[in-house]
């Protein structure tokens, strides 16, 4: 089977105050493609660290990270910035839309980044819209929409580029439960289509509706678990 | 193909990314106004002074031509100290001499013609209307020299100066003046010192004053003229002027007050001067009571006149737009800090170092350049602007504008195009050397930290 991520060994150091912290101390983990893998923790688990270095926001203090056929433990800031570009779709709990931008040029932001933007990438950004069921709201502002419309523009945005996976940091954090469902509903059934999704969540109720949940604590792969039923 | 590909690419980038400055910049449209404010000023006077630098060295060539660029002119000044000691009554002669004239005509083969004058400050009355003038005492030559036009009659001719006629020219203001309602050709002056009647022959045409060029040659102003011939000034005034003051006479005598000297050609004006100037040592060499003026050099001092102005004026504008440069960089600077967030969102989606440096250079670009096209239209309207203001002084405080120096009275803005290149060179500049650095900034923030700012 085809991996989306390859996690060899990975640890993580931070100097904080002049003392070192050890946020990742070695894990290891695969996630195939058609994925929907939760990680949980409680704060300071490195859970943050993470999703920072799946993500491409950071480098691995040693041990591998392949996405696809590239080892980002030696990339640059700017290759890390090309594939972030090309291969990862962000969702954050704070939904992290432009604000003086409307609905379809949200989704439009990350193909600014990779350089080519055809008017077939512009039409598909239409589609992905109609998608998360925003195709009434294009020229809408972001202050215009409800949180879990927001929510929904902000995944539209992470498709765009046709990604590796969907990484979403509490994507139901803000959102009350109902709103919440949806966009589980949304990620379920994208899913479903063969996308790749990793949540980073410390609610249960999120982490159940995935297939997988990785649960860490100190650094540590505490439990890799499949969700039974 | 590859490369033309990827100059597609770019140039789309770039569209792309001025498009978003725009939009930005009409975000907050008093911000980004008064940002531009500094860049406006700036840019408005560097064009403003390049225009009135034209206009000034515009001035003084056209001035330099009218003295005549082949022209010497030999000037009588007043010595600073008396040879001898002072009396009560002492009359000091000093200056250039009929002698001085006939020597220079006869030796210097180069002088073409040569033209004498003499003159002196005198009371002149029509009836009971009375103003001080200058009476002039000329050749017929000079009206031409001096660009003087005539009105009406005419100007002193050779038959008046042979038979030393007693007849005067007038300037247009003195006519105005003696002659609020009557026609004055024909018409007899009197001048109470030494008590003679002059009859008026012609009436010129307002001239407008020239200005002063360097320290050596001062400001004329031909409005307070009568011209007469100078054989009779010499005959009926003679060459003493008197001031009587309170128990003392003072006193000057002047052959000459100034010889114009045309030249055979401008290769042979400096060698003539110089001749000129060891031909009147003779006579001269003790009091320094004589000046040897060449236009060429007069024109090289209102160069060095106009250069000092620019500077000047340069400095000004430099610190405007340094001003306004930094007044840029600081709203820049709060820009960034304001858009952290944005900046965190655009790295995670892919943006690199540089798109970030591009996007907040084009959006401070777009500021400098707005000022500066304001600047340009502002800087275009110079000549009017100037015009109007010297039209409105003239009509609420004609006392001011007369007391103003000439060439801030005359001088008539020039606008050329390369002005509004180099304006528009500079605002860009401006946003680029003063973006640069937060725009370096902004992209040098970890997106990480970035995207957790509140």
């Amino acid at each position: 089977m085809k991996l989306a991520a390859k996690i060899e060994f990975v640890t993580k150091d931070y100097a904080l105050k002049g003392e070192t912290v050890r946020a990742l101390r070695g894990i290891s983990f695969n996630v195939p493609e058609g994925e929907y893998l939760t990680i949980m923790g409680p704060s300071g688990s490195g859970k943050s660290t993470l999703l920072n270095l799946l993500g491409c926001l950071d480098r691995p203090t040693s041990g591998s990270l392949r996405l696809g056929d590239n080892d980002i433990a030696t990339m640059n800031d700017s290759q890390l910035s090309g594939i972030r570009a090309a291969r990862i779709g962000f969702v954050f709990q704070s939904y992290n839309l432009i604000s003086q931008l409307n609905v379809l040029e949200n989704i439009e932001v990350p193909l600014h980044y990779r350089g080519r933007f055809s008017s077939v990438e512009r039409s598909r950004c239409r589609e992905l819209a109609e998608l998360v069921g925003l195709s009434d709201r294009l020229r809408h502002r972001p202050q215009q929409l409800s949180g879990g419309q927001q929510q929904r523009v902000a995944i539209a945005r992470s498709l765009a580029n046709d990604p590796y996976f969907i990484l979403a940091d509490e994507p139901t954090g803000n959102l009350d439960s109902q709103t919440a469902n949806e966009i589980l509903d949304l990620f379920a059934a994208l899913n479903r289509q063969g996308k790749t999704i990793i949540v980073v969540s410390h609610e249960d109720d999120v982490a159940r509706r995935g297939r997988r949940i990785i649960r860490l604590r100190d650094g540590l792969i505490q439990v890799d678990e499949t969700v039974s039923g | 193909m590859g490369r033309q590909f990827g100059q597609r690419v770019l140039a789309m980038v770039v569209l792309r990314t001025l498009l978003i400055g725009v939009k930005s910049v009409l975000l907050h449209p008093l911000r980004s106004l008064l940002t531009m404010l500094g860049i406006f000023i700036g840019v408005a006077s560097v064009i403003w002074l390049l225009a009135i630098g034209a206009g000034i060295s515009q001035k003084a060539q056209e001035q330099i031509e009218g003295l005549g660029a082949d022209n010497i002119i030999v000037r009588s000044i007043k010595p600073a100290t008396s040879p001898d000691g002072s009396s009560t009554s002492f009359v000091l002669p000093y200056g250039l001499l009929r002698e001085d004239f006939d020597t220079l005509v006869e030796t210097i083969p180069t002088i073409v013609s040569a033209l004498p004058i003499r003159e002196v400050i005198r009371e002149v009355q029509f009836g009971d209307r009375t103003l001080y003038a200058r009476v002039v005492g000329c050749t017929p030559d000079y009206a031409e020299v001096t660009q003087l036009a005539v009105d009406r009659g005419h100007f002193v001719t050779d038959a008046e100066l042979k038979t030393e006629q007693n007849h005067c020219v007038l300037a247009a203001a003195v006519a105005e003046t003696l002659f609020p309602y009557e026609d004055p050709i024909g018409r007899r002056l009197y001048l109470p010192e030494p008590q003679d009647y002059y009859q008026v022959v012609g009436v010129l045409h307002p001239r407008q004053p020239t200005a002063a060029i360097g320290g050596s040659l001062a400001a004329q102003d031909f409005s307070q003229d009568v011209y007469i011939p100078i054989t009779t000034l010499r005959r009926r005034i003679g060459d003493t002027v008197v001031v009587r003051r309170s128990g003392s006479r003072e006193g000057e005598t002047v052959e000459l007050n100034q010889i114009t000297l045309r030249i055979d050609g401008i290769e042979n004006v400096m060698r003539t001067a110089d001749l000129v100037q060891q031909t009147l040592d003779r006579n001269h060499s003790k009091l320094q009571d004589v000046a040897v003026v060449v236009p060429k050099e007069l024109l090289e001092q209102a160069e060095t006149t106009r250069i000092m102005f620019m500077v000047f004026m340069g400095i000004i504008a430099g610190i405007s737009l340094l001003v306004g440069g930094i007044g840029i960089m600081n709203i820049m600077l709060a820009t960034v800090t304001e858009r952290t967030r944005e900046i965190g969102i655009r790295r995670a989606l892919g943006a690199k170092r540089g798109d970030i440096i591009l996007q907040f250079l084009i959006e401070t670009t777009v500021l400098t350049v707005a000022g500066g096209l304001f600047g340009i239209v502002a800087g275009g309207l110079c000549p009017k602007i100037v015009g109007w203001i010297k039209v409105q002084l003239e009509l609420r405080t004609p006392e001011l504008i007369a007391t103003l120096p000439d060439v801030v009275r005359t001088v008539v803005p020039i606008v050329e195009p390369w002005y509004f290149g180099l304006a528009f060179f500079i605002s860009t500049g401006i946003g680029i050397v003063f973006g640069i650095y937060p725009a370096i900034r902004a992209a040098m923030m970890d997106p990480i930290e970035a995207l957790r700012h509140e």
